[in-house]
């Protein structure tokens, strides 16, 4: 049978108990199977050699926590991560929104922040910078850290500058970022209207009312039922006629929300019809 | 084996084709979901579910996250998404890093589905170029499921088979034409 140096569905379901009432951090509603791996790949990583040591040092350490979320939890992403989907945003969602005053941008699980600064670009390039603010949020503290930092891996500027070109960018790319050694540091006046803050879909409250909410593959992670309570926090959340904006694999179909919602035709992106 | 719960196949380059020829003769009552995780571009989904109905009576569809996995359906992974089966035999999805240079990696979805079908498993990998599915088959087969690959001289590129023959302990080395055979059986 599989080797025993291992965790298995019961020790999952201990460290998910634990964690929640040593640190108030609620994985109930999180995905067993991405989460069983998530687990796995770190007691590998960290060469964890049983089970109670693990769970040991999850309880007592509270620097290790912070590693453990940080784990956990996925923070893959990249700058204009799926360019049809910022085509839309750049044609069809954000110029409508450009007769509004203000705009508030609520991101959803920004991670290391390579999509906030894709939609700095995209409203600098729209002249809509000046009345925007872009809430950025995550569970994770280390990684906004590094989003606030706004460098990123210059190996990565090759895909990036792709990705931008195919989203309908016109400019040079390379022209946002100053070449510092390994990383690509990003013009200080597109983060100007960003801000960053600690924010947990599961337990924490709507806290303004936006006009765009980007969320994109971090429903993926969650059950249903947890999925539906994010979604109505988002709904909360969301101007009448403002916008939603999901992962390529996520939608408010099945949802109660749904019905509110009207989905544009080829992106994974609803306006709010009905309050 | 009978009574098979899941067959899933994998494959990288050179396995299109061989899907295409296998496909037309799986017999459209069979009692298990074909699963297909195979390496592709970007962005081609459609195409590829597409495709592959129009070769067989099966329902064919790109899998939605949190769906039900049922029998007599060809269920196609998306593009760019670790492909994992819950404990209440539906999927999910995971947008976490790639895994031998892939995503979908093919050891992902073998691993998670060896902890749900466990000896009712079933998975077959195809032609390809690198060793992504070879640990994957090594855990099915700890779970007591039954594995088998293309065999490598029938292969486009027989990297992929040929690491699996000599990395894991394989039950079957199918050529093209016995394939559809095999998997009717299973049933």
């Amino acid at each position: 049978m599989p080797n025993s140096a291992t965790i298995n569905d019961e020790q999952v379901e201990i460290l998910i108990n634990d964690v929640l009432e040593q640190y108030g951090y609620d994985f109930t509603g999180y995905s067993r199977a991405s989460l069983k791996r998530r687990l796995l790949r770190l007691f590998g990583l960290d060469k964890q050699v049983s089970f109670a040591e693990f769970r040991y040092k999850i309880n007592n350490d509270s620097l290790y926590f912070k590693r453990f979320v940080e784990q956990i939890t996925v923070n893959v992403t990249e700058m204009f991560r799926d360019p049809g989907f910022y085509k839309a945003l750049r044609d069809k969602v954000l110029p409508n929104l450009g007769t509004y005053p203000f705009i508030r941008i609520w991101l959803a699980g920004c991670s290391t922040g390579e999509e906030a600064y894709s939609m700095a670009i995209v409203l600098k390039e729209l002249n809509l910078l000046n009345k925007s603010l872009i809430y950025a949020t995550d569970i994770n503290p280390t990684v906004l850290e590094k989003a606030a930092q706004g460098m990123f891996p210059i190996s990565q500027m090759k895909q990036y500058s792709e990705n931008y070109i195919a989203s309908g960018g016109i400019k040079d790319f390379s022209s946002y970022y100053a070449a510092n050694y390994s990383l690509a540091k990003f013009d200080n006046d597109l983060k100007e209207k960003m801000i960053f803050s600690t924010h947990n879909l599961v337990s924490d409250y709507s806290f303004n009312e936006f006009q765009l909410i980007l969320c994109r593959n971090v429903l993926i992670y969650f059950d249903r039922e947890l999925q539906f309570k994010v979604l109505q926090l988002f709904d909360n959340s969301l101007d009448n006629l403002g916008y939603l904006a999901l992962g390529s694999k996520e939608t408010t179909d099945f949802s109660p929300i749904s019905k509110r919602y009207k989905r544009l035709e080829t992106e994974k992106i609803w306006r709010k019809i009905q309050s | 084996m009978k009574g098979c719960k899941a067959f899933i196949i994998g494959g990288s380059a050179g396995s299109l084709d061989v899907l295409l020829k296998v496909l037309p003769a799986i017999d459209i009552e069979i009692a298990f979901p074909i699963i297909i995780v195979v390496h592709r571009k970007q962005g081609t989904d459609s195409l590829l579910s597409d495709l592959l109905s129009s070769k067989t009576q099966l329902r064919v569809k790109e899998i939605e996250e949190k769906e039900l996995i049922l029998p007599r359906t060809v269920y196609v992974v998306p593009s760019d998404y670790h492909l994992l089966i819950e404990k209440d035999f539906t999927f999910s999805f995971d947008y976490s890093e790639k895994v031998n240079y892939s995503r979908p990696s093919i050891d992902v979805t073998f691993q998670s589905a060896a902890e749900v079908y466990t000896n009712k498993l079933v998975c077959l990998l195809l032609s390809g170029s690198n060793a992504d599915g070879v640990n994957g088959l090594i855990t099915v087969k700890n779970y007591g499921g039954e594995i088998a690959v293309q065999d490598p001289s029938s292969a486009q590129v027989d990297y992929m088979p040929a690491q699996a023959i000599e990395r894991a302990n394989v039950d079957r080395v199918l050529r093209i034409e016995e394939m559809a055979a095999y998997i009717n059986a299973l049933s």
